[in-house]
Order: structure tokens, then sequence, then C-alpha cells
């Protein structure tokens, strides 16, 4: 007999009338809940996150694509919907919260997460035990799951449906089609967009930038063609060993001698690309809390992560990259420098959007890097 | 870096008495602290004049000194005990202001001793406010408009250029002490006068007034390798213009997004490298609500009140950490004790709502004023924790234990809608429920929100409280609404009354429909890592993880005594942590639920579980439910865990110790008659009675004067001494305001010496560690009374009958456990006050001071074992061939408006403690310790009310051989002329000038020995206005002429140099 938890906590102090929803795991752990945004039944990836705040910078985080969010702080929307986004849009899959706010306060706020996830047509279920929700997954590991309205869901279809479920390239989904040309006096860098959050140029625009956005597909010959003095590999969702025509691309970017730092997925790619693996982790990193440690200078910066993949370290072999960060907590890669080039990788988000600031010194550090690569 | 070997033997400065401001988190931290530092192999030796302090047991540090905590005493103790470091960071403001003193008197430098945990630079930029602003202008963080004054007129100067009102912070203070919002210049007079004069260095800032902002702050944590991480921020629902200690608070912030809490995160980490703060610190901001704009308001380079809610609040033990950082280690070298997996170089990740609510001393001083300013006022302080944000308003309103359990228990609604609209705008402790109000009756948010400034989003939230409690009045109570009834924390007595059932017909619904609280871990980590410590808090609709892995072991609850008030101090966490460390000993599972963030007690590692709840008989069923313990301690958590005793039986949890009846009888006025003429004991006539005509009655029959009390309470709350009938009138009103369940006593009033006992028995034996004489003869509370050990004046012939009378009692009442009795010795006989069959405020002192363990010995009395079988002979024990005299310590100068007067109500915060060979010794270090440092104008006032006059003559000639000048108003004048003292004669303040207020304001008067006549407690009367004024310009105030003698004789023995006794060594 599977677990079914009867959770259900309708908050009826919310306007209008409420629907039921649930959230159905591939194990056959029932959530029921009161359904928020769309009431289409969503199959997808489900994912936990411990930040306490910048719910809507992940909502619009490319990176979430392919997958359903539980927000592990309860209480979510309280300061509504401000212009902090990421992209043009909400690319989770669906939205799995604890509460929330019927009344959200901030001088900035424009609208309730409610109204965005029904504009956005994003699926969700609140009112459910997110905590029972983030053990299973920290427990058994990430798993599939379906939110659905169907109150007669009929359980023996649905698991064979979520154990099938791949989350697939998803790139491809998220990557914007059109190449986009951000002005700027300083250096002129090509970001490859993998599904980049967009404070990544705006990074790169605040040192000065011509900041040019290239679509996920575009060749490595092109870029380099338009001589950018660095290149930067956005983050981006999915299995990255599922970008195999990408990474053929990267590889000849590693072979052009340009600066490149990259991000996340980008940092996984530039590692597949350079003969590395990389493996699913049990339950991934997904927050704004996670301490990483620079392992030049010794120091330890809180960084803002969102990743369900991981570089192997033992697959890299010293000659070309060696590892620049670890993640405190459990000691896996965080970072990669490549021997010989002007290449270095982070796993983490010194973009920030959300989470702390701390490592934003290494976007500094990108344009130390094409400064001394100009020079000599 | 791993740890500093060099570092090997550390003094610890603790911070002294409890005083508003400054209390039991800075025992919490200090005991962290402590063991942290042990951990590593290092001598410990501390320094704290609080005896009733778990940071002063010899198990907490290798030598221990309960000494007055000034400069001299310090530099005495390095001499003696030669330690190679001094973390002041541990000890609130009193012990950085110390450490700042050992440095800047380079006594540090020529001894060779280490400040760790800071520097005195960091210190200095922190706290001095003028290097502090240039610190904050060079690295581009903001501050208000401000200017450090030394004068009055400078003050009023640069108010004119930035406009009224303005802020007034005077330096080096604590609690905000002396501050305020002036709004005109006759109040920024009035303030700025007041707090050149507290502040140490005589300088106040004044600030633009950014009353109204969001009131944010961040806790830091930073190592010497410059890795900073930032524990939690935490939102004052209260905006800018209410001390951060009197405002409710919820963590993390609520109401701003992501972007505004990276922006002052970034900041708070700008700032704490810019200190090069090593270890923690706390940042307030104040935070414009429509825009980016921000103000840096306050940084404290050290662990605070702040520090310890975030700990409690999160799990991250920060004293911990900062005295690992101290010793060297580096964040990610340190492991995080709650996950063991994770190191402290991470941020909690919260998966629930904490709030806070401070508790305020306004039932105690009735003529305090209840505004709520810059200027700290509350005594301790309530948690609690919740998955949604109503539920934890809710439960950390009934756990402040003030008769309050829902946003109806203040009653506004006789208010007309105008006045209500005024009272919107008072900032007090009630402010919350005319909040409700106003929502109750239709008043819209937004115009809730413009007179208040309290953002939207909470005063919503309190709206949803008051729809639910429309819903349960008017609607049928479906399971559905019972359900979310319990989600948002209505206790089952509120619902009851709202949907008119019985509780017992709310819980049996609750059962029947399977609506029962679940329990959720603290683990820092919002469930991403697994944890290792019980920490739970409950909520409903939810899945319970607590309870889930039986250890095999018996389980004893034992009960904490909550927030911090006057009259239920620290010392009964002292015995709560104690009584719990005894019976993990013995081999129990032990489980503590308190609900106060400041303790010891509720640190996760002091228990085998916490549950952080509220006290109240619901919620404590709640935990009974799931864990089913064998057994409860009621004895050791004061009147808050006795309170629960019945219910604890009816839920079938045997009581450990002495049996409930017992208790009872010792309250019950009748059955403690019976059994007092049973054994034969005498005490003052009296009798109980329900209405003002009983009481006038009895009184009438007993002869004037008489003590009038309720029964079952502590700290003599509402006791008071009525010399005739108008009186008795007036106190029986202010007892009746609160609905007793009991009848109130009314006796004789004695007036002999007060002596004070603490005893163990085992059903069979007792054993006193030690009398206690109290210096003010009866009238004045226990709590509130200087009292010596070794009893000094007492003879062998009392000190038998105390010893018989003790035993006697202790039989009789089947003691198994603690036991207090305090009596009268009048001549040759001696008469019972009260008896407490349970731990009292002077066990942590008799404890310490007898070097018998009394808590730990009632314990294991209380699991079976004998006296004689604990290595002990029954009976009184050896005396000391030392004083130990505990001072009360009073925090007046606080609390506007306040009746300083001594009487049978408790009125002190705190107490500190003189030890030494000589009685005057002790006394001296006692007065000392307390703060009165003495002589330095050689100027008094003295008016005495004529009974206290035959005995001011004494009084006056010994301060007059002292050298002092001593004014007296009118009538005492002429006696002490009469009487052969040269006192001069002043005006009465209705008088022309020069006056007696004159006198006070001109700064030149040492003290003030006042006297209050019968019937004191009227704001307008002269005595009033005199305490007062002296309070409030910092001139010491006696009340009582026992008090007067003893400062006196103190001043008579004026020591230089003292002995100094390490406590762990008795």
């Amino acid at each position: 007999m599977l677990p079914v938890l009867n959770i259900s906590n309708k908050n009826d102090s919310a306007k209008g009338e409420s629907m039921r929803a649930f959230l159905i795991l591939e194990d056959g752990t029932v959530f029921t809940g009161e359904s928020i945004g769309s009431t289409r039944e969503v199959v997808s990836e489900i994912v936990f996150n411990t930040s306490m705040t910048g719910y809507l910078e992940i909502l619009t985080d490319p990176s979430y694509a392919g997958q359903a969010i539980c927000m592990t702080y309860p209480l979510i929307g309280n300061y509504g919907v401000t212009p902090d986004t990421e992209s043009s849009r909400s690319w989770a899959d669906g939205y799995i919260v604890r509460e929330l706010s019927r009344t959200p306060s901030n001088f900035r706020s424009i609208g309730t997460i409610q109204d965005f996830l029904k504009e956005q047509d994003i699926p969700g279920i609140c009112g459910i035990d997110t905590r029972a929700l983030t053990k299973i997954l920290r427990d058994k590991g990430t798993m599939n799951g379906m939110i659905t309205t169907d109150e007669h869901y009929d359980l023996d279809a649905v698991i064979p449906k979520l154990k099938a479920y791949r989350v697939g390239d998803v790139v491809t989904k998220v990557s914007d089609p059109v190449k986009k040309i951000f002005p700027g006096d300083g250096y002129r860098i090509a970001v490859l967009d993998l599904g980049e959050k967009e404070n990544i140029t705006r990074s790169l625009i605040k040192r000065g930038c011509e900041v040019t956005v290239y679509p996920a597909h575009t060749s490595a010959q092109e870029i380099i063609n338009d001589a950018p003095d660095g290149i930067m590999l956005s983050n981006g969702p999915g299995d990255p060993k599922e970008c195999r025509d990408i990474i053929a691309e990267v590889k000849k970017l590693y072979d052009s001698n340009l600066p490149i730092f990259a991000i996340c997925l980008g940092h996984q790619l530039m590692a597949l690309a350079t003969g590395a693996d990389t493996h699913k982790m049990k339950y991934g990193h997904r927050g704004g809390n996670h301490p990483v440690k620079d392992l030049v200078d010794g120091r330890v910066y809180i960084t803002s992560q969102n990743h369900g993949y991981v570089v192997d370290t033992d697959t890299l072999d010293p000659s070309v990259a060696v590892p620049s960060f670890y993640n405190v907590n459990d000691r896996t890669n965080e970072g990669l420098s490549y021997v010989g080039k002007p290449i270095f990788t982070v796993q983490f988000h010194p973009e920030a959007c959300p989470g702390p600031c701390d490592s934003g010194y290494l976007f500094d550090r990108f344009m130390e890097m094409i400064k001394n690569a100009k020079e000599s | 870096m791993p740890r500093n070997h060099s570092i090997k033997k550390v003094l610890v400065i603790g911070s002294g008495p409890i005083v508003i401001g400054q209390a039991a988190e800075f025992d919490y931290a200090g005991t962290q602290a402590c063991r942290s530092l042990k951990e590593e192999g290092v001598e410990v030796c501390l320094v704290n004049s609080n005896p009733a302090t778990i940071m002063t047991d010899k198990e907490i540090a290798d030598q221990v000194y309960i000494e007055p905590l000034t400069l001299d005493v310090l530099k005495q103790i390095i001499r003696k005990e030669k330690p190679d470091s001094v973390l002041p960071t541990l000890g609130g403001q009193a012990g950085l202001n110390l450490g700042m003193e050992l440095y800047e008197s380079g006594f540090l430098k020529e001894q060779g001793v280490e400040l760790i945990g800071t520097t005195a630079e960091t210190i200095f930029k922190a706290e001095d406010r003028q290097a502090f602003k240039d610190t904050m202008e060079k690295i581009g963080e903001p501050v208000a408009a401000s200017e450090v004054v030394k004068t009055v007129e400078d003050g009023v100067r640069f108010t004119n250029t930035i406009g009224y009102p303005v802020v007034l912070r005077p330096a080096f203070t604590l609690g905000g002490s002396g501050g305020g919002i002036a709004n005109n210049e006759q109040e920024l007079r009035e303030i700025l006068e007041n707090g050149l004069r507290l502040s140490r260095v005589h300088e106040v800032l004044v600030e633009r007034c950014i009353a109204g902002w969001k009131e944010i702050e961040y806790e830091v944590m930073r190592d010497a390798a410059g890795n900073c991480i930032t524990v939690c921020n935490m939102e004052n629902i209260d905006p800018v213009g209410v001390h951060t200690g009197d405002s409710i608070v919820v963590a993390p912030s609520q109401t701003i997004g992501d972007k505004e809490y990276q922006m002052l995160r970034s900041s708070a980490l700008n700032i704490i490298s810019e200190l090069n703060i090593t270890g923690g610190c706390n940042v307030q901001y104040a935070l414009h609500p429509t825009s980016f704009e921000y103000c840096v308001i306050e940084v404290n380079p050290r662990v605070s009140r702040s520090s310890a809610l975030a700990s409690k609040a999160t799990g991250y033990p920060i004293a911990k950490v900062a005295a690992k950082i101290a010793l060297g280690y580096h964040l990610d070298e340190i492991q995080n004790a709650i996950t063991k997996k994770t190191y402290a170089s991470f941020e909690p990740a919260l998966d629930y709502c904490v709030v806070k609510i401070p508790r305020l001393p306004f039932d105690k001083f009735l003529s305090a004023a209840r505004t709520l300013t810059t200027q700290m006022k509350a005594t301790g302080e309530v948690m609690s924790i919740c998955d949604n944000f109503e539920g934890a308003l809710m439960k950390a309103i009934r756990s402040l234990e003030q008769h309050v359990d829902s946003l109806l228990s203040y009653d506004y609604s006789q208010l007309s809608d105008a006045e209500l609209s005024e009272q919107l705008a008072i900032v007090d402790d009630c402010r919350i429920y005319r909040i409700a109000e106003a929502l109750r009756r239709g008043r819209s948010q937004m115009e809730i929100h413009e007179i208040t400034k309290i953002d939207v989003w909470f005063i919503d939230k309190i709206a949803i409280l008051v729809e639910m409690e429309q819903k349960l009045k008017t609607e049928e109570l479906t399971p559905e609404l019972l359900k979310e009834a319990k989600r948002i924390e209505f206790p089952d007595s509120v619902i009851a009354s709202l949907s008119g059932k019985t509780t017992e017909e709310i819980r049996d619904l609750r059962y029947a429909n399977g609506i029962t609280a679940a329990f959720k871990m603290v683990d820092t980590c919002a469930a991403e890592f697994e944890a290792a410590t019980p920490y739970y808090y409950s909520v409903f609709g939810s899945e319970n993880e607590a309870a889930d892995k039986p250890s095999g072991k018996k389980k004893v609850l034992v009960l904490g005594s909550g927030p911090i008030r006057i009259g239920q101090g620290i010392e009964f966490d002292f015995c709560s942590v104690h009584a719990t460390w005894a019976l993990s000993k013995a081999g129990f599972e032990t489980i503590i639920v308190n609900n106060n963030p400041e303790t010891v007690s509720t640190d996760f590692d002091i228990a085998d579980k916490l549950y952080f709840e509220p006290l109240t008989a619901e919620d404590v069923e709640n935990i009974v439910r799931l864990e089913k313990p064998d057994g409860a301690v009621v004895q050791f958590g004061g009147q808050t865990a006795i309170k629960l005793t019945q219910d604890l039986m009816r839920m079938g949890v045997p009581i450990l110790g002495t049996d409930a009846k017992d208790v009872d009888a010792a309250e019950d006025r009748e059955l403690f008659d019976k059994i007092l003429e049973e054994t034969k004991i005498p005490r003052a006539a009296g009798g109980t009675v329900y209405t003002k005509e009983e009481a006038k009655e009895v009184a009438n029959r007993l002869g004037y004067p008489v003590l009038v009390r309720p029964s079952y309470v502590l700290g003599g709350q509402g006791m008071q001494i009525a010399f005739h009938d108008d009186e008795i009138e007036k106190f029986m009103d202010i007892i009746n305001r609160i609905a007793q369940d009991h009848p109130i006593l009314v006796d004789k009033y004695l007036q002999g010496k007060e002596i004070e006992v603490d005893a163990v028995c085992d059903g069979e034996d007792i054993l006193i560690p030690g009398i206690m004489e109290h210096i003010e003869r009866t009238g004045v509370h226990s709590g509130d009374s200087i009292s010596v050990y070794p009893a000094p004046t007492i003879g062998k012939m009392i000190r038998d009958k105390i010893t018989d009378y003790t035993a006697r009692l202790a039989k009789a009442l089947h003691v198994k456990g603690m036991i207090n009795i305090q009596f009268i010795a009048m001549d040759e006989d001696v008469y019972v006050i009260e008896v407490n069959p349970r731990s009292s405020r002077t066990v942590p002192y008799i404890s310490k001071v007898t070097g018998i363990p009394i808590v730990d010995l009632a314990t294991r009395v209380i699991l079976g074992e004998k006296i004689k079988e604990l290595g002990y002979e029954p009976g009184l024990q050896k005396e000391a061939d030392y004083y130990a005299i505990k001072m009360p310590v009073f925090s007046f100068e606080k609390l506007r408006g306040a009746e300083i007067s001594l009487g049978p109500e408790m009125k002190s915060t705190g107490e500190c403690l003189g030890i030494a060979k000589s009685f005057d010794e002790a006394l001296y270090k006692a007065f000392l310790g307390a703060g009165v440092k003495l002589p330095k104008h050689r100027q008094m006032i003295m008016t005495v009310c004529d009974k206290d006059k035959p005995e001011s003559v004494k009084v006056a000639k010994r301060f007059a051989a002292l050298g002092y000048k001593i004014y007296a108003t009118r009538s005492t004048a002429k006696y002490l002329q009469d009487n052969g003292v040269d006192a001069l004669r002043v005006n009465k303040i209705t008088q022309e000038s020069p006056n007696v207020m004159d006198l006070i304001l001109g700064h030149r008067i040492d003290l003030v020995i006042d006297t209050p006549t019968e019937g004191h407690g009227d704001k307008t009367r002269d005595g009033f206005l005199i305490r007062r004024n002296a309070i409030e310009t910092g001139v010491h105030c006696i009340t009582a002429i026992d008090t007067a003698n003893a400062l006196a004789r103190s001043l008579e023995a004026s020591l230089d140099e003292f002995s100094l006794i390490d406590v762990a060594g008795i």
C-alpha cells in the first residue's frame, strides 16, 4: 500500500471559489491541496527551492523549464508581483506552495502571484505540507509528479506516465531565437543564451560592456567572427548531456582562446566539451544559502544555486581543468579553472537574483581576465 | 585556520544583574560560549555579579567570580588568575564597556593580555557615535542626518538645521536608556539633558527622525579570514520609533522582496567587514516603505538580545560559533550542531515563521506610562513558531501569560469611533488589540495603515484572525471551519466561547475529526538535510515528525517558566536547567517545554527534546498526547509550571515530587491554617475574603495595618499594605481587575525581621543549606530586600525554631523536593508568612554560596533517593565562614512614571551578589555591584514619613559623619534639627524656588532617602515626584530606613581593595 497523505488546508479566506488540486508523485504519494494558477494538468520533475525571498525571480528563471517548484518557505507572494523578473515569462511547469498571501504588500507590487500564475498559465497547488514533500524528495531523490485538478485520477494509470516522463531538450525551448544587442562603451561580450537569467546581461552592462546575446544554437564560428572580447555561457535548464550539438560548439569556443566565463549549465557544458563527465544529483542544490569555498584564497561565499546536475571531479583531466570552488556542505564541485586558457566556470550563480550578491566579484574577475588577455 | 593554541585561559565577562535592556539572553549566550570554549580545552575564568545565572555555575567555568563588574575588580581578577585573553563580547553592553575600559586603561597591554572576539578599534568604531558615522560614510552606507552633541544648546542648534522631530540616542547606554523622540524644543531639552547625564561619555546623538519607516535587522557572523554570513533577518511589525526590544518582531522579514533583502544583507556584510568584527554582530536598518532608501540605525558588535532570538528562531547557535571564531576557527571549520552535516558557514533557511512579543511590566507598574518609545521597557519576551503568521501571532499572545489568549482579550468595544481612531495612533502594548477592534468595525486596512504605519500585510493578517472570530460566532462549526481555526491557532477555549460551546466539546470535536497538532522540526535548513537535534514546534494540518524514534528510556516533562517578568526571572530557568541535567544524569529522557527565547533552557542541547510552545494546558496536552511522558516536574518552573499541575493530572501525567493536593494545601488559606494548627506553628492572624465588605470587616477585626493579596501569585503581585478602609477599597479594585479564581487574603501586618529558607525534603528528612535574613523588615517584598547569608542577627534559639518549623511544615505538606518558607522573627517568636512547596527565587543564590547543589539534590529526592543516601547530614547545614549578600537591582529609570517605593509587591528586575569574609565588605560589594558608587558630591536629601522619623535620626547622623550635607523638607528637617542633626531645610516642590526639585535637578545630589507615607502611589504627591525625578536624573533613591542604614554601613567600611572568592571552589 503506498502512502496517501490526505492533507488539505483550504485557505477559504482567499477570495473566490476554490478548487481542489492533487500532487501525485511517482512513488504514489498524493498530496491534496487547493488549485492555484491554471487548472490544466501537468507532469513534471518535482524539485524544491529553499529561498525565503525571490519567488518571482525563481518563477521566471528559465533553468526551471521542465520542473515544478516546491517552495520550502511557507508564505509566498507576500510582496506580490514586482518588476523583478529574470526573463520574459515564467518557465516553471508548476508551482507548489504552502500558502499564498491574499493581500500582497510592497510599494512596487502590481498584482498577486495568484493572478500572475493564471496569466502565465502555470498550474499549481497550495495548502499542502511542503515540508513533508521536501523530506520525501530529500530522502528518495528528485522525482516526477503530476499536478491535477481531476478528482477522479487513476493512480494506476498516472504512475507509469510519471515514470516515463523525461525533461528532454528544454534549452531550445527557453533560449530566445532572436539575437539581441545591448550597447556599451566597454568590452564586447558575447552571451550564449542557454536559458539566460537576464541579470547576467545586466551585470555585464553595469560594467560598461556591450553585450550581444546569441540564441543557444548559434554556431561557434558566428560568435568568433563577431570578434567579441569575451564570451559568457549562461545558465540553463535540463540535463547537460541533452545538449550534444551545443557541446560541440562550446568545444570550438574553448579552442578559440577567447576569454570565457560560464555559469551553471554553461559550466557543465564546458566540462563535457573538454572530456569530463556530469551526473545527476540526488536532489540538487536550489536555494540562496549555499556556501562555496574559493580554492585560491580559501574564502567562503554564500551563493545562489539552482542545479540538479554536477561536474564529476573524478573525470577531470588535471592538464585541462582543475577545481576552483567546492560546496562546503557536500564537497561537490562548484567551479573549474581551465589550465592554460583564459577560462573559468562556476556552478553557482554570481548574478544572484534571487539570492546573495557575494560572488558578484566574479564578473570583475572576468573583466580583469579580458584585460590581461588583451594586453598579452 | 585551525584554533589558535596560544589561547589557553580566557576571562569571560558576564553582563551583571538583569535590568531592562540586558536580561537573560546574556546568560544564554555566555553559558553557550563558555561550554564551547571548554569543549576546546580552554580554561575558562568567569566574572559576573549576577548569582542567578547558569553561567556562574562551577560546571560552566573553571573559576567563577560573582563580584561587582568594575574596572578595579576586573584588574584584580586578572592579576590573580592571569588569563592570557579576555572575551568581552558575550556580556552585553556592560561586558563590552568593561572590555573597552580595560583596554583604554592600558592595563591589558601591561599584563600581556589580549582582547579576543573583537578589538578595541572595532568597539570604538561601532560604539562611538562620531566614529561610527565616519566609518559608515567612508564605505557609503547611509545613516540618518545626525550630530553628536555634548550640550543641550548644541543639540538645539543642530536640530534647528534639520528640523523636528528628532531622535535622541545617548552613547554607551543600555536598551536605549535615556533616548527618545523630541517633537519640539521643550521635549528636546528635557530628553537631551537626561540622555547626556546617562551616557558614560556624556554624548547624545541627535538624529533625523525616520519614525514610520520599516525596521529590519540582520544578524551577521564573520571570521578572521573575512568570511561572512547572515544568520537571519527580522522585521519589526512596529515601524521605526519603537525600540526593537519592545516591538513585535517576525523572522524572517515578510514584506520586502529579494531586492530589498539582498540590498540590506550586502550592506550588513559590508559593515561587519569594515568594522573588522570577528564573531557576531547585529545591524539594524530603517527602510523607507516606498523606496529603496535606507539608513543604518545601529550596529551591535557583540551578541545581543536579537542574536539570542535569531539563534532560537533558526537553530544557529550564534554565541557558540562566536566563541569558536574567537579561538581562531573559520566558519567553514565549525560544524553545524543541528545537522552535523553542514557547517557554520551556511545561512539558515526557515520553513516556518517566528513571532516575538515583548513582555512589558505595566501590570506591575500601574502608574507607568504604557507608551512605547526608543527606550526599551520590556523585561522579557516570548517567541512562537508556526507555519503561518497568524498562528505564530496567536501562539505568542497566549505565551505571554498576561491573561490574554486572542485578539479579543482587551475589550475596546466601548470606545467611540473617534476615540478609537485617536487611540490607534497611540503606540503601546495594546495597539494590536485596538487594530483588531478597528477591523471588527469595518475600518479599512489602508486607513489603519495610514494611522499606525504598520505594513498592510500585517494588518491583513490581523484581519484574517478577526474574520475567523466572526465566522466562529456566526457560522455553524463545521469540521472545515474548526480545522481552519486551528490552523491559525485559535485555542479551543476561544473557539468554545465564540461558538457557544464548552472547551471540552471543542476538544472532543477535534479529536473526532482527527484535528490534532503535529510537530515539526527546527533544523536550520528547511528539511534540505537530515537534522540530528530534536527541536520542535506545533502546527495544525501537517504531518507529524516528532517522537518517531523511541529512546527506550522513561520520559520526564520539565515545564519551563515562560517569559522573564518581575517576580519570575532567570532564577527559575536556572532551576529548570539544573533539574533537566539531573534527570538526564539519572537516566531519563528529558523534554523541556518553554517559550522564552532568551534562556538557557531553550537551547537545543539542554534537554533530549525541546518543544518551543506556549505553556497553556491545551498546548502542553498536545505534547503529552504525543510523547506520553512517564512523569512531569512542575516545581522548578515557577508559578507558570505550578499552575499546570491540575491539568497535567487530568491528562494522566504523574506529577513527580510534592503532590498537587499538598501544593494546594500551601496556597489554600483554610487548608493551610489547618496544617499550621496541627503543626502548632504560629502565623499572623488573617482571613480569606471575596468582597470589599468582607475585606474591611476582616481588616477591622484584625486591626490596621493589614496585608492584602491574591492567592496563587508570584512576586507578591497585587500585594499591598492597607492602613485604612479606603485603601482596602482601592486595592480590592485593583486585584479584581483580573477575575480571581481564588479568594483574596487579608492578614495582620507584623513588622519584624524577615527570614527565608529554601530546603529539600525527601518526605522524612530535610536539608537546609542555609538561613537568609533580610535587611529590610517585613513589608518589603522578599525579592526586593537585601538578603544576607548566613543570617547575621539571629541567635541559636531562632535558628533552631526555624529549622524545626521547616521540618514540621515540609513533613506536614508531604514535600518531596523543594520548599521555600518565609518567616518573621519578632523577639524570640517566629511566625510563618508563606510557604511555597516549589523552587524559589533564592535557590541559585543559596546553592552557589553554600556550594550545595540543591536543585540536583531535590531532583534526586523527587526520583526516590533519600537525603542521607546523597551524602548529606539532614537538617541545617554548617554556616559558611564568609558573608554572601544578595542585592536587588531595579530598572526604574526605564519606566517613566513608575512608583519606585518598595512595598509588598516586587519591583526589582534582577539581583547581584556581594561575597566576602566580612559583612561590611560583602555589603559594600553588593551595593557596588548594583551600581551604587558613592560618595560623589556628599550631598543628600531626606524626607521621611512620620512613623520613620525616630529612626531617621540615626541614619542622618551616620551620613553626617560620612561628611554628607543633609537637606530635608520641612517636617523632616525640624525633627532632625530637634534631635541634633545639622539638617538644612528646603522648600517643598509646590513652594517657591529654590526647592527640593531644583536641588535634584542641580546634579549635585548623591542620594535621596524618601520613605513614602501611607497610601502612596498618588502621582501628584510630592514624594512621588521627588522619587521619580531622582531616578530620572540618576540619583540613588532609597525608600526604606533599613536600606539606608545598610548603605551607611557599607560606606563607613570604605574599602579600596577587595578579597576575591572563587565560588567554583566553595
